[in-house]
C-alpha cells in the first residue's frame, strides 16, 4: 500500500467522522419532526373564541351530511372560523374514530357517530368534552327524547346532539309491481302488508307474476334488522346485556327472515354491496327497507329510475333504523367553536334544511307537524309526500335501548341469514351458530 | 486476522497494548487521542445506525410492546386495561375461528404461490432470450404489480360477481350454472388467488429473468449442441443456476401469503358490510391477517389481536423456515 493512497483514506476518514454524526443527527430531527406532525388537527393558537383570532375546525363524518350550505352559514357569525370536512366510509369513520380517541390524537373538532356505535363511545365520557360546558343542554327540549337520552353518558354527560333518525318505511318499484299485476298506488301497497306475514304472502304473489329476473326483495339482512328495530326490546335489555337468545321477538324476526328466504323471494344482494347498487339501477328487486337517509342513496344509485320508485308504510310498525349524533372529542383545540358548530348543524333551521337537501329526517319532533316538512315531497319517487310519510314514521316511534356493541350483533346475525342464503347451512344450524358468535361478543 | 493486518488497515491505530498518554499525540484535528480513537472505532456503527434506530422505533418497539399489550385485556376504548397473563393466548389457541383463519391462509398461500412462481419461471425463461421490443414485454410484465390493490379487488370482485359478474357469462355459455364464488371455501380461495397470481406473477417473473441473465451463455451453447430441449435446458440448466433467486422468492412470497388482508376484505364487502371483516358470511376466507384486524379493528380488542399477532408471527418464521428447508433440498441436474 502505498503512501497516497493512505494519506486519501486518512483524509476520508477525518471528513467521514464529521459527517456521519451529523447525518445520523439530521435523520434523527426528521424522525422526530414526522412523529410530531401527525397528530394537529388545528391551527396552532389556543381556543380563546370570540376574537379575530383564526381557526380552522374539522367535522368528521361519513358519507355527506348535506352539512356544506350550513358552514356558510356559521361563517357569517364567526368570520375568523375555517372549516375543513373530511368523509370517510362507514365502518373507517368510526374505526379511524377509536384510534385517534385511544392513540390521543388525530380526531377532528366535531366527529359524527352513528347510533349503532353511539352507547360504545358514550361509555367514555373522559375521551369528549361535555357539551353542557357549552350551555348545549338548552337544547333537551326541542328532541325527541329518546334521541336525546342516546347522547348522554352514563355519568350524565352530554356527548353528542343528535342529527337524524331513521323512521322506517318501504321503498317499492312500481313498474315492478304493474308487471306483478298488483296495486301501485302508495295507500293500496301499504294496505297490502300491515304486518310482516302480509308481506310474504304479497310476495308470493309477486313471485308468481313478475318477471323472471326480478325477486322481491334485496335479502333479508336489512329486513331483520328493521323488525327488530321495531320490537320494544332488541338485541340489548336496558342493563346491557345480550338477549339475542333469549328475546322471543328476535326468534320471531329470524324465523319470518327464513320464511321469506324460502319461498325465493330474495334476490341474495347484500345491503351496501356493489351489486346492491347495480341491482338498483337494473330492477333486481321490487321492495327495500327505507329509512329516511336511504331515499337520497336510492336516488344516487339509480339515477336513470326516477318515477318509478315510490313509497309506503312498512310492515310490523314504527322503528328506526339510523341516525347520528355529532360529538366533540376532548382533543379538540377549540371546543367552544366546536359546541357553537354543533348547536348551529343541528337547529331546528338547519335539520329542516338537511331533510329537504338530502332525505335525512329531522330529529325535532316540533318540525313534524310545520306545513313545508308535511307538503315536502319528491319527484323522483313519484311525488311521495316523503315529509308526512317520515313524519308519521318518526312520531310513532317506541325508542328501543341500544348496546356498547350493536354493530357486532348484528353482523353475526347478519352472517347467519347469508349461510342460510347460501345454503351452507340448515336454519337451525345457522342460528346455533349465531347464538355461539353473539355470546363471544362481551 | 493477525494484528499486523488491523494495523495495515488502520494505519495510525495504537502499535502496542499501552494506554496512549493523553496529550501525547494530537491526532486528526489535534483532539486528544482517546476521542480520536472512540471516533475512529464509532464510525462505521454511526454510518450504519439510521437504519438500526429506524429499526427499532418501527420494527422492535412495537413488536416488543406488542408482546406486553397482549398479556393484557385491552379494549382499545376502554381507560383501564388490566394485566390477565397468558389468558389471551389460551382463548385463541381454543378458537376455532383462528384455526380456520389459519388454515385459510395456508391454503390462499399455496394456491396462489405455487403457480404463481412456476409460472414466473416459464414467462422468465420465455423472455429469456432475444425477442423484438424487449423492454416493452418486461414492462408489460410489472405493470399488474404498479396497479393499486383496491383495483385489482375491485376489479375481481366484479368479475367474479354472482349475478352481474363476467366470470359467470362466459361459465353460463359452456352451460356451466353460475358459481356462487363468495359462498364456498374452494371457489372463494381460488378467486383469491387468481387475485395475487394476477398481481405478483409478473414482479417474479423479472427477477427470475434478472438471474437468468446472468447464467454463462456457454451451457446453454453446449446443451444445445448435445441436442438438449429448452425444456429441459429450463430444467437442468437454469433452475439449478438460479436457485438462491428461487429460495428468495419463495420466502418473499410466503411472507407475503401470510400477510394477505386486501384482497378477502375487499372481496368480502361483495357479499354484505358484515361479512366483510369476517371474511364470508361462514369465514369461508377470512386470512389471519383479516382475523386481526376483525378483532383489533372493529371489535377493539388490541390485546387479544396483539396475542394473535405474535402467534402469527411464530407462525410466519415457521412457515418461512420450513419452506427455506424445502427448497434448498431440492436438487439440480448440475451438482
Amino acid at each position: 500500500m502505498g503512501t497516497p493512497r493512505l494519506s486519501t483514506a486518512h483524509r476520508m476518514n477525518k471528513i467521514t467522522r464529521l459527517a456521519a454524526p451529523m447525518i445520523a443527527a439530521t435523520l434523527l430531527t426528521l424522525t422526530a419532526a414526522c412523529g410530531g406532525g401527525g397528530g394537529g388537527t388545528s391551527t396552532q393558537s389556543d381556543g380563546s373564541g370570540g376574537s379575530a383570532e383564526k381557526i380552522k375546525l374539522t367535522v368528521a363524518l361519513f358519507g355527506d351530511f348535506g352539512f356544506k350550505p350550513l358552514y356558510e352559514e356559521f361563517k357569517k357569525t364567526h368570520p375568523n372560523v375555517e372549516i375543513e370536512e373530511r368523509q370517510a366510509a362507514f365502518a373507517d369513520h368510526h374505526t379511524n374514530l377509536a384510534t385517534h380517541l385511544a392513540t390521543g390524537a388525530g380526531t377532528a373538532d366535531v366527529e359524527a357517530i352513528e347510533v349503532g356505535y353511539i352507547s360504545q363511545f358514550t361509555a367514555q365520557p373522559d375521551r369528549f368534552t361535555d357539551l353542557k360546558q357549552f350551555g348545549l343542554e338548552r337544547r333537551q327540549s326541542d328532541y325527541l327524547d329518546w334521541k336525546w337520552q342516546q347522547g348522554l353518558a352514563p355519568n350524565g354527560a352530554l356527548i353528542g346532539l343528535g342529527t337524524d333518525v331513521g323512521g322506517l318505511a318501504m321503498c317499492y318499484r312500481t313498474d315492478l309491481f304493474e308487471q306483478a299485476g298488483l296495486p301501485t298506488g302508495r295507500e293500496e301497497v301499504s294496505a297490502l302488508w300491515p304486518t310482516w306475514e302480509q308481506y310474504i304472502e304479497i310476495g308470493k304473489k309477486f313471485a308468481a307474476a313478475a318477471p323472471k329476473d326480478a325477486k322481491f326483495f334485496d335479502s333479508p339482512g336489512e329486513i331483520m334488522r328493521a323488525m327488530i328495530a321495531q320490537a320494544p326490546v332488541g338485541v340489548y335489555d336496558a342493563q346491557d346485556n345480550i338477549v339475542v337468545g333469549t328475546n322471543p321477538d328476535i326468534k320471531k324476526a329470524w324465523d319470518l327472515s327464513v320464511q321469506m328466504i324460502d319461498a325465493g323471494l330474495s334476490a341474495k344482494i347484500g345491503a351496501f354491496t356493489p351489486e346492491w347498487n347495480t341491482g338498483f339501477a337494473k330492477g333486481t328487486f321490487a321492495t327495500v327497507i327505507c329509512p329516511a337517509w336511504m331515499t337520497a342513496y336510492i336516488q344516487d344509485q339509480a339515477k336513470n329510475s326516477a318515477g318509478k320508485w315510490d313509497i309506503a308504510t312498512v310492515p310490523g310498525g314504527a322503528g328506526n333504523s339510523g341516525g347520528s349524533h355529532l360529538t366533540v372529542p376532548k382533543q379538540s383545540k377549540h371546543p367552544k367553536e366546536a359546541a357553537e358548530l354543533i348547536d348551529l348543524l343541528t337547529s331546528a333551521e338547519s335539520q329542516a334544511a338537511v331533510f329537504k337537501a338530502t332525505g335525512n329526517f329531522p330529529s325535532i319532533p316540533s318540525l313534524y307537524g310545520q306545513t313545508d316538512i308535511q307538503n315536502f315531497t319528491k319527484d323522483f319517487f313519484n311525488d311521495a309526500p316523503v315529509g308526512k310519510i317520515y313524519s308519521d314514521a318518526a312520531a310513532n316511534l317506541k325508542p328501543q335501548h341500544l348496546g356498547p356493541r350493536e354493530g357486532d350483533v348484528r353482523t353475526a346475525i347478519g352472517n347467519g341469514l347469508g349461510r342460510v342464503e347460501q345454503g351452507r347451512q340448515t336454519p337451525d344450524e345457522a342460528w346455533a351458530q349465531v347464538l355461539k358468535d353473539v355470546g363471544d361478543i362481551k | 486476522m493477525s494484528r499486523q493486518s488491523v494495523s495495515v488497515t488502520r494505519p495510525s491505530a495504537p502499535e502496542d497494548g499501552h494506554p496512549p498518554a493523553p496529550g501525547r499525540a494530537a491526532g486528526a484535528g489535534g483532539l486528544p487521542r482517546p476521542v480520536v480513537r472512540l471516533g475512529r472505532s464509532a464510525t462505521p456503527y454511526t454510518f450504519v445506525s439510521p437504519f438500526f434506530l429506524l429499526f427499532a422505533a418501527f420494527g422492535l418497539f412495537p413488536l416488543i410492546y406488542t408482546a406486553w399489550v397482549s398479556l393484557h385485556d385491552w379494549n382499545l376504548l376502554s381507560s383501564e386495561n388490566p394485566f390477565i397473563g397468558l389468558e389471551n393466548y389460551g382463548e385463541l389457541f381454543a378458537d376455532g375461528y383462528f384455526w380456520n383463519a389459519a388454515f385459510n391462509t395456508l391454503s390462499v398461500g399455496l394456491l396462489s404461490a405455487i403457480p404463481q412462481l412456476a409460472l414466473a419461471l416459464v414467462l422468465a425463461h420465455l423472455l429469456n432470450r432475444p425477442l423484438r421490443a424487449q423492454t416493452m414485454w418486461r414492462i408489460t410484465l410489472l405493470l399488474p404489480n404498479v396497479t393499486s390493490v383496491v383495483a385489482v379487488v375491485v376489479i375481481f370482485s366484479q368479475l367474479f360477481g354472482r349475478e352481474f359478474g363476467l366470470v359467470n357469462l362466459v361459465l353460463g355459455v359452456f352451460g356451466v350454472d353460475p358459481v356462487n364464488w363468495q359462498a364456498d371455501v374452494a371457489s372463494s380461495h381460488i378467486a383469491i388467488a387468481l387475485m395475487i397470481m394476477w398481481r405478483w406473477t409478473g414482479y417474479n417473473a423479472l427477477i427470475y429473468l434478472a438471474a437468468m441473465q446472468a447464467v454463462p451463455r456457454e451451457l446453454y451453447e453446449a446443451a444445445t449442441i448435445d441436442g438438449a430441449s429448452g425444456a429441459r435446458q429450463l430444467r437442468r440448466i437454469t433452475i439449478p443456476m438460479i436457485r438462491p433467486t428461487i429460495i428468495f422468492t419463495v420466502i418473499v412470497t410466503t411472507i407475503g401469503s401470510m400477510q394477505i388482508i386486501a384482497e378477502p376484505l375487499l372481496f368480502g364487502a361483495q357479499v354484505s358490510n358484515g361479512a366483510s371483516v369476517t371474511g364470508g358470511t361462514d369465514r369461508q376466507f377470512q386470512t389471519l391477517a383479516l382475523y386481526l384486524y376483525e378483532k383489533g379493528f372493529r371489535s377493539f380488542e388490541f390485546g387479544y389481536a396483539s396475542a394473535a399477532a405474535w402467534v402469527m408471527f411464530l407462525l410466519v418464521i415457521l412457515v418461512v423456515g420450513v419452506n427455506y428447508l424445502v427448497v434448498r433440498r431440492m436438487r439440480g441436474g448440475l451438482e
